[in-house]
C-alpha cells in the first residue's frame, strides 16, 4: 500500500539560468582548452623542425592586445549591469548592457582588422589554418555572448527588472569568454 | 524566474484515424514533456542498437568468409565506421541520455526537464547529425573517404550530433543540480539521478574536445589538407572518442540502473549509499582520457624499467578507476542482499547481466593495455567495445521495462521478458568474447584484412550468431515493451520502488507533481510504507 506525500512548501529558487550557463561556460572552456591543444601539438612539430611559426605573416600585436584589455573591461561592464540590476536601477542596467554590446562589436571589429591586416590565405600553409579555426571560433562564441547580451538586455529593458537572474548569468558567460580569450591570446598571440 | 515548461498543450483533434495520427504525430515532434524527449532519445538508440547489431551480424559474416566477399568490398572501410560510430553515438549514447531525461525530473520530484526546449532542440540536432553522417557514408565519406565532398559532410554531421548531445548534456545536468524538490539534497537522489548527473558532466568535459577536433578537421580538409594528412587522419585524430574509457562514461547511466533496482528488488534501503556515489563519480573518470586525446594506454612490461611505472599510473587513473567503480556498484548489490528475500524481477536481473558485460568489456580494455600481450590492433579492442554496448543496452532495457508503467503506462509481462535476459546475455557473449580469442590468435581490426588467421574462423561465425541473438532480444524486448498491459492510474507502485516517481499515477501525467513533495529521506517511498526500515538518510 502506498500513502500519497504531503505536499511541500514552493522550493526556493535555485537559480536554473544561472547554473545553465555555468555548465555552458565549462563546455567553453574545453573547447577552447582541446582546440589550444592541438595548436600547441602541431607548433611544438614545427618549432623541433626548426621553422617559424607563423611564416612570413606579422601579427598586429597592438589590436590583439587591445582585444584582451576589451574583454576584460567588458567583464566590468557585465558585473555593473548586474549590480544595476539588483537594485532595480533600470537606467543603468540598460547603460552597462548597452556599453558591453558596443565593446563585444568592437572586439569583433579588431578580430576583423587583424585578419584583414595580416592577409593570410586560408588554404596557404597550416598556421592559416589552425588560425582561422582557432580565432573563428573564439569569434563565434563572442557573437554567442552577445546574444545573451540582447537578450538580457530585451528582459530587463521589457519591465522583467526584477527578474535579474539572466543578466548575473550573462555576465558569468563573459567572465568563462574572457578566460578562454585568455587562454586564446597567450597561445596564439604571444607564444605564437 | 523558471525555464520549466510545465504547459500542457491541448490535443488537436484531426478527423477520422488520418487526422489523429497527424495530430499524434505533431505532439510527439514537439512536445516539451520530458518523458516524450527521453522515449524519443531511448526509442531511437534501441532501434539503431537493434540495426547495428545486423550489421555487425553481416561484418561477422564477412570475416567468417574470409576467402569469399559477402558485402560490397569498396564499401566494407565504411560499413565497418558506420558500425562503431552507430554503436556508441547512434545507441548507447541516445539510450543512456533518454533513459535520464525521461526519468530524472520525475525521480527529484521536479515538474519539468531544466529548458525543455533545448532538450527537444537537441534530439533534432542528434538525429539529423546522425542522419547526415549516414547520407556521408553511403556516399564514401566517413573516415578514410574517397569522396572529398562526403569527407566534409561526415565531419558536419558530427559538429551537428555534438552540439545535440552536448545541449542534452547541460539540460539533465542542471535539472538535476537546481530541479529537485524540497528537502532533496545531493545526498538524497536517486542512484540513477546521480549516475546521469556524472555522464552528463562527462559529456561537458569530453564532447566540446572532441567538437574543436572536428572544427579542425573541418576547416583543414576542406582547405588542402595542410595540417592533416587527408581523411585518414579523422580516425587519429577522433579515435580517442570512439573507444574506451569514454564509452564507459556513456554507459552510466545504464550501470545507475542497477544501483537504483537492486535496492528495490530487495525491498532494503542500501546501506552504503555514499560508497555506490563514489563508485558510480569512479567511472566518469574515464572521460578525462578522450581530454587527453588518449585511447590506449599502453603498458610494456617487458620494456625499460623505468617506464613503467608512469605507465602504470596512467593506466590505473584512466582504465582502472572506472573498472574499480563499476566493480564497486555490482559488489555492493550483494550488501543489500544479504539477509534479505530475494525478488528476481527482470529490471534486476537485466541490470546485473548488462553491468557484469560492462565490467568484462572494461578488463578486457586494460588487457588490451598490456603491450606484452601484442593485441594492439587485433578485433581484441572492438570486443570490448561490443562487451560495454551491449552490456549497456541490456542494463538500459531492464531500466525501460523498470519505469515502464511511468513512461508509457504500460506493466511489462516478466514472463515475455526474463527469458530475453538469458538470450541478451547469450548474444552479448557470443558477439563478443570470441573475437577475445581471435585477438590473441592475432586477428587484425582492420576492414578487409581479416584473412589467412588460422583458426579464427570458428569464433566469427560465433560473433556473428552473437549479433543476431542481440538484434532479436531487442526486437524482442521493444514489443514486449509496446504489448505490455495498461496500467491502471491508481496503479502507482508497481514494484514497491523507494523513489518519487513512484507516487505518480501509471503513466505519469504531463506536469508530474500536481504539488510538490517534501523530501525527508533517500527513500520517500519506503518511509510510507507501514513497517520500514529504519532511515540512514
Amino acid at each position: 500500500m502506498t500513502v500519497a506525500l504531503p505536499a511541500g512548501p514552493a522550493p526556493a529558487p535555485r537559480r536554473q539560468i544561472f547554473v545553465g550557463t555555468t555548465l555552458a561556460g565549462v563546455g567553453i572552456v574545453m573547447l577552447i582548452g582541446g582546440m589550444s591543444t592541438l595548436w600547441l601539438r602541431v607548433r611544438d612539430g614545427v618549432v623541433s623542425a626548426g621553422e617559424r611559426f607563423p611564416v612570413d605573416y606579422i601579427i598586429p600585436e597592438v589590436a590583439t592586445n587591445v582585444m584582451l584589455m576589451t574583454i576584460g573591461a567588458l567583464c566590468l561592464f557585465a558585473q555593473w549591469a548586474v549590480y544595476s540590476a539588483r537594485r532595480g536601477d533600470r537606467a543603468h542596467t540598460g547603460l552597462a548592457l548597452g556599453v558591453v554590446l558596443v565593446m563585444g562589436i568592437a572586439f569583433i571589429n579588431a578580430q576583423a582588422f587583424v585578419y584583414s591586416q595580416m592577409g593570410m590565405p586560408l588554404a596557404e600553409t597550416s598556421y592559416a589554418t589552425l588560425f582561422y579555426a582557432l580565432t573563428g571560433t573564439m569569434t563565434a562564441i563572442v557573437i554567442g555572448g552577445l546574444v545573451l547580451t540582447v537578450v538580457a538586455a530585451f528582459r530587463s529593458l521589457g519591465g522583467r527588472d526584477r527578474d535579474f537572474e539572466i543578466v548575473s548569468a550573462h555576465a558569468l558567460l563573459w567572465y568563462f569568454i574572457a578566460a578562454a580569450y585568455a587562454v586564446v591570446w597567450f597561445v596564439v598571440y604571444v607564444t605564437k | 524566474m523558471t525555464t520549466i515548461d510545465s504547459t500542457t498543450r491541448p490535443a488537436v483533434l484531426g478527423d477520422g484515424a488520418i487526422g489523429s495520427f497527424s495530430a499524434a504525430v505533431a505532439d510527439w515532434a514537439t512536445s516539451t514533456d520530458h518523458k516524450k524527449i527521453g522515449r524519443l532519445f531511448a526509442g531511437c538508440g534501441l532501434v539503431s542498437l537493434a540495426g547495428y547489431a545486423v550489421l555487425g551480424l553481416l561484418l561477422a559474416l564477412e570475416r567468417a568468409a574470409a576467402s569469399e566477399t559477402v558485402l560490397p568490398e569498396n564499401s566494407l572501410v565504411q560499413l565497418f565506421q558506420a558500425h562503431r560510430i552507430g554503436m556508441i553515438f547512434d545507441g548507447l549514447l541516445p539510450l543512456t541520455l533518454g533513459l535520464a531525461i525521461a526519468v530524472v525530473p520525475m525521480q527529484l520530484g521536479a515538474r519539468s526537464i531544466a529548458f525543455a526546449r533545448l532538450a527537444l532542440t537537441s534530439f533534432y540536432l542528434w538525429l539529423g547529425g546522425i542522419v547526415l553522417i549516414g547520407i556521408s557514408l553511403i556516399g564514401n565519406g566517413g573516415i578514410n573517404g574517397g569522396n572529398a565532398q562526403m569527407v566534409d559532410l561526415f565531419l558536419a554531421g558530427h559538429g551537428l550530433m555534438l552540439l545535440g548531445l552536448i545541449a542534452a548534456a547541460v539540460s539533465v545536468a542542471t535539472t538535476v543540480l537546481t530541479t529537485r524538490a524540497p528537502g532533496m539534497t545531493m545526498r538524497r537522489i536517486p542512484f540513477l539521478s546521480w549516475a546521469a548527473l556524472v555522464q552528463a558532466l562527462g559529456m561537458l568535459i569530453a564532447l566540446p574536445v572532441m567538437f574543436g577536433m572536428v572544427v579542425y578537421l573541418f576547416i583543414d580538409l576542406r582547405n588542402a589538407s595542410l595540417v592533416f594528412s587527408g581523411p585518414d587522419a579523422i580516425g587519429d585524430e577522433l579515435g580517442a572518442f570512439l573507444t574506451q574509457p569514454l564509452t564507459f562514461v556513456f554507459a552510466l547511466t545504464a550501470i545507475g540502473v542497477l544501483a537504483e533496482v537492486a535496492p528495490v528488488a530487495f525491498g532494503r534501503r542500501h546501506p552504503l549509499r555514499q560508497v555506490v556515489f563514489a563508485g558510480l563519480a569512479l567511472v566518469g573518470v574515464g572521460a578525462f582520457a578522450s581530454v587527453a586525446l588518449r585511447s590506449t594506454f599502453l603498458v610494456d612490461f617487458g620494456g625499460a624499467s623505468e617506464d613503467i611505472v608512469p605507465d602504470l599510473v596512467l593506466l590505473g587513473v584512466f582504465l582502472g578507476l572506472p573498472l574499480l567503480g563499476a566493480l564497486i556498484v555490482l559488489l555492493l548489490v550483494g550488501a543489500v542482499a544479504r539477509g534479505a528475500k530475494p525478488r528476481l524481477t527482470s529490471p534486476l536481473i537485466f541490470s546485473t547481466l548488462g553491468t557484469l558485460m560492462i565490467l568484462v568489456g572494461m578488463l578486457g580494455t586494460v588487457l588490451h593495455s598490456v603491450a606484452d600481450l601484442e593485441l594492439v590492433g587485433t578485433v581484441f579492442e572492438e570486443a570490448a567495445l561490443v562487451y560495454v554496448v551491449y552490456g549497456a543496452l541490456l542494463a538500459g532495457i531492464g531500466g525501460l521495462i523498470h519505469w515502464s508503467p511511468k513512461l508509457s503506462g504500460r506493466i511489462v509481462a516478466e514472463r515475455k521478458v526474463l527469458p530475453l535476459a538469458g538470450l541478451g546475455l547469450i548474444a552479448t557473449v557470443l558477439a563478443s568474447f570470441p573475437h577475445y580469442i581471435a585477438g590473441f590468435l592475432g586477428q587484425p581490426a582492420a576492414a578487409g584484412v581479416y584473412s589467412g588467421v588460422d583458426g579464427a574462423g570458428i569464433w566469427n561465425t560465433a560473433v556473428l550468431v552473437g549479433h543476431g541473438l542481440m538484434a532479436l532480444t531487442v526486437l524482442a524486448s521493444i514489443v514486449a515493451m509496446v504489448t505490455g498491459e495498461r496500467a491502471e492510474p491508481s496503479q502507482t507502485n508497481h514494484w514497491c520502488a523507494h523513489t518519487l516517481e513512484w507516487t505518480l499515477p501509471s503513466p505519469a501525467p504531463a506536469d508530474n507533481f500536481a504539488a510538490l513533495p517534501t523530501v525527508t529521506s533517500a527513500e520517500p517511498e519506503l518511509d510510507q510504507t507501514p513497517m520500514s526500515e529504519g532511515s540512514n538518510s
